[in-house]
């Protein structure tokens, strides 16, 4: 993958409405966002009630993903565009999703919902119809998903990136500053974390930033880029923009998204915690 | 309860005593802006969480005690920074005019 295949410019996008191929995808951490506008032809996915199982802490099943696609009118050979807000946070975590289960081309729209709206690009509320599909998942792909045993086994030995804010890192925070503080247990990281806010990933308009402002950025933190990498966050969406970075734009081989993240490891019994802005030992 | 959060002046179902709220509203020629942005930035600059204002211009967010900082991202308006103190059990409230 690289930016060519995995990036979509606002342009590209709107270059593209109406064609019957392009379906185009809005995910947001404000599930309400779709319903006050939306792109031209845009579909939404809600990643609280279509992309979680309602029962286990779990996502949806590949049957369930299947049901879920057909009946929103996606077909296997189309090109899945997604956007939302906050820097493509959720819809980031919807192209991890999409490529979980094995869905071939689909791209994000640079600089999501706030570029699309900052261009004072057209919105509307008018809702789309698609006929409905048959929708085939592929198993799931699990060398792109991070599990808790892999994590503990990965301190001192893979890169771990910790894509949380500096005081969700230094466990001065729970949670996101915009969300109430609560959660995992324990505050703090995972030892030989290496700190990187997935933001820094991305500028003030929500574009990604250039590749090698992007390889200086995890090269200065620490990441080895001859080791494999698993990213983490609070609970999985933030470290899926960090995921679509390494993987998706700096090509890098070996990501993984640990889905998890912050609210399991940081509820687990036993494992090793450090707390302060270090990354810490490994026999932390 | 992840969605972002809807701002709004009422703190109906939030524990106050619990949280640094910062909250306020977006105001464009003394009218609400319904499509900015609000990124909440910590004491040494670094992003920690952005907001789509709501319909009536207002952002929320649950902070920490200290200094930070608010950017506003509009259409059509320059990027504007506001400085702001948070405490634990206190809302500040802010207006930020574009």
């Amino acid at each position: 993958m690289s930016r060519d295949s995995a990036l979509v410019s606002a342009q590209w996008v709107e270059d593209h409405l109406g064609d019957p191929k392009v379906v185009l995808v809005e995910v947001d951490e404000d599930t309400a966002a779709y319903d006050k506008g939306h792109i031209a032809g845009a579909i939404k996915l809600d990643w609280t009630t279509d992309l979680q199982d309602q029962v286990r802490r779990d996502f949806v099943n590949k049957a369930q993903f299947e049901a879920l696609l057909s009946s929103r009118g996606v077909a296997n050979d189309d090109t899945v565009v997604l956007y939302g807000g906050n820097n493509n946070w959720f819809a980031a975590y919807a192209y991890w999703y999409f490529k979980l289960y094995g869905h071939q081309d689909v791209k994000l729209l640079d600089g999501g919902r706030k570029k699309w709206e900052l261009d004072s690009r057209e919105l509307t509320d008018e809702l789309p119809t698609r006929a409905t599909t048959s929708y085939t998942a592929g198993e799931q792909d699990k060398t792109i998903r991070a599990f808790r045993d892999e994590v503990v086994d990965a301190i001192g030995v893979k890169n771990l990136v910790d894509v949380r804010s500096p005081d969700e890192f230094a466990g001065r925070l729970m949670a996101p500053a915009h969300l109430p503080q609560e959660q995992a247990q324990r505050a703090g990281h995972i030892p030989t974390a290496a700190n990187v806010p997935w933001s820094k990933a991305a500028n003030d308009d929500g574009t990604f930033k250039s590749d090698d402002e992007l390889k200086a950025l995890y090269s200065d933190a620490g990441v080895d880029w001859g080791k494999d990498t698993i990213a983490y966050c609070r609970i999985g969406e933030r470290s899926s923009h960090t995921w679509f970075v390494l993987k998706e734009l700096l090509g890098q081989q070996n990501v993984k998204n640990y889905d998890g993240s912050w609210t399991e490891y940081g509820s687990l019994v036993g494992v090793p915690v450090v707390l302060g802005d270090e990354p810490g030992e490994v026999d932390a | 309860m992840c969605g972002a959060t809807r701002g709004g002046l009422s703190l109906d179902g939030v524990d106050v005593a619990k949280e640094a709220v910062v909250q306020g509203q977006v105001v464009r020629d003394g009218e609400p802006v319904p499509n900015a942005y609000v990124r909440l930035l910590d004491r040494t600059g670094e992003f920690t969480a952005e907001v789509p204002t709501s319909a009536t211009g207002h952002f929320r967010f649950f902070a920490n005690t200290g200094p930070w900082t608010l950017r506003t991202l509009a259409p059509q308006a320059a990027v504007v920074d506001r400085k702001v103190e948070a405490a634990v059990g206190s809302v500040a409230e802010v207006t930020i005019a574009i």
